[in-house]
């Protein structure tokens, strides 16, 4: 099989026809999509010393927190987005409106929309389920991996069982160290203050997005207006403080344009 | 009810937000008044989390060591993030420091 015809584009919606996979003909073979999965799987294996801890700590500070440990768990899989999942479990504890918990875990989550753009024109080749399902996988981590192999990987068949592998490798170790977590959660006394071990984990995301000064703008100028506004009702503090920061961002951006 | 109510919602605004371009926008490039603020959402959402956290966690703005060690661990363990990335480390770290300053004070 060399060089199959495919029918790409929303069905009824100006429908593309185009050749496609001319090289991966071979590559539909069930043990080689084996292969491709699995490279998936090892790629994003390192990445697991970063991921378990911090899904470790999520089930801890659920047990302990308001949220509690079932829907903890459950986060893990109707969310699926460590940051947001944690930012739910902190503004719930501290007595946050619904809303507000629901605008700042999007607004934590809106980045999807980049990747989503970037890997578009790659999944477009997949069959319909494919495009889909896939994208519940889809995380920083698996953007970065399977971004990467899409500039050497061009069959859609290897795409598509590479992010996969790489979405579900983190996916499985994700929902274990959550569960992990929620059963130690329920062994460890409050008075040993585990919350704190959120904000230590969002303090190194942090240290990567403020290596650019506009980012770092961003940073303090969101941090300290959420901090002044911790009072606001709701629990409001938090949106105003990643508005203005991203304001900030923006405006240091255009400044220090020459 | 109304935290599972809003983690259901969560869920599917996210997979909405993963499948946007995949799903229903298409081929179409990120436009660019949309892109430039994105860039600054994930360090301004993140300081915004971790700044009240650290220095007013019971609401009151406290810097000193003995009221509130929080402030202190967490610069120590801004240190370590800082030079080794480490998530492990610095939750080790953050906590050790904690716990120290609060059976020193």
């Amino acid at each position: 099989m060399v060089g199959r015809l495919e029918v790409v584009g929303a069905a009824g919606c100006g429908t593309v026809v185009k050749v496609a996979n001319p090289v991966g003909g071979t590559v539909s073979k069930p043990d080689q999509r084996r292969q491709v999965f699995t490279e998936g799987v090892r790629a994003v294996a390192p990445l697991l010393l970063a991921v378990v801890p911090f899904g470790l700590v999520l089930g801890v500070t659920a047990a302990g927190s308001l949220i509690g440990g079932g829907l903890g768990i459950a986060t893990s899989w109707i969310i699926f987005a460590g940051a947001a999942q944690l930012a739910t479990v902190q503004l719930f504890d501290t007595g946050a409106n619904a809303a507000v918990v629901v605008i700042t875990a999007l607004v934590v989550n809106i980045r999807h929309l980049m990747y989503s753009a970037a890997l578009a024109p790659h999944f477009r080749e997949f069959p319909r389920r494919s495009r889909y399902l896939l994208p519940y996988l889809l995380t920083d981590q698996a953007f970065a991996l399977s971004i990467l192999r899409y500039e050497t990987a061009h069959d859609p068949v290897s795409k598509r069982w590479f992010f996969l592998g790489a979405g579900l490798g983190l996916w499985v170790p994700w929902q274990i160290a959550t569960i992990a977590g929620v059963v130690l959660g329920a062994q460890i006394p409050d008075s040993l203050g585990l919350g704190f071990a959120i904000p230590l984990v969002f303090l190194v995301l942090l240290i990567p997005v403020v290596q650019t000064r506009p980012g770092l703008v961003a940073a303090i100028v969101g941090g300290v207006i959420a901090v002044v506004a911790a009072g606001a009702p709701y629990g409001l503090g938090l949106v105003i403080g990643a508005v203005t920061g991203v304001g900030a961002g923006v405006a240091a951006e255009q400044v220090g344009r020459p | 009810m109304i935290m599972w109510l809003a983690v259901v919602v969560i869920g599917i605004g996210t997979y909405l937000t993963r499948l946007s371009f995949i799903g229903v926008f298409g081929d179409r490039e990120i436009p660019a008044w949309m892109e430039q603020p994105l860039r600054y959402v994930a360090p301004a959402v993140l300081a915004a989390i971790v700044l009240p956290a650290v220095v007013r966690p019971e609401g009151a703005f406290e810097l000193f060591p003995a009221a509130n060690p929080r402030a202190f661990a967490a610069v120590i363990a801004a240190a370590v993030a800082y030079k080794w990335r480490n998530v492990s480390l610095v939750i080790v770290v953050g906590m050790g420091s904690l716990w120290l300053l609060d059976w020193l004070f």
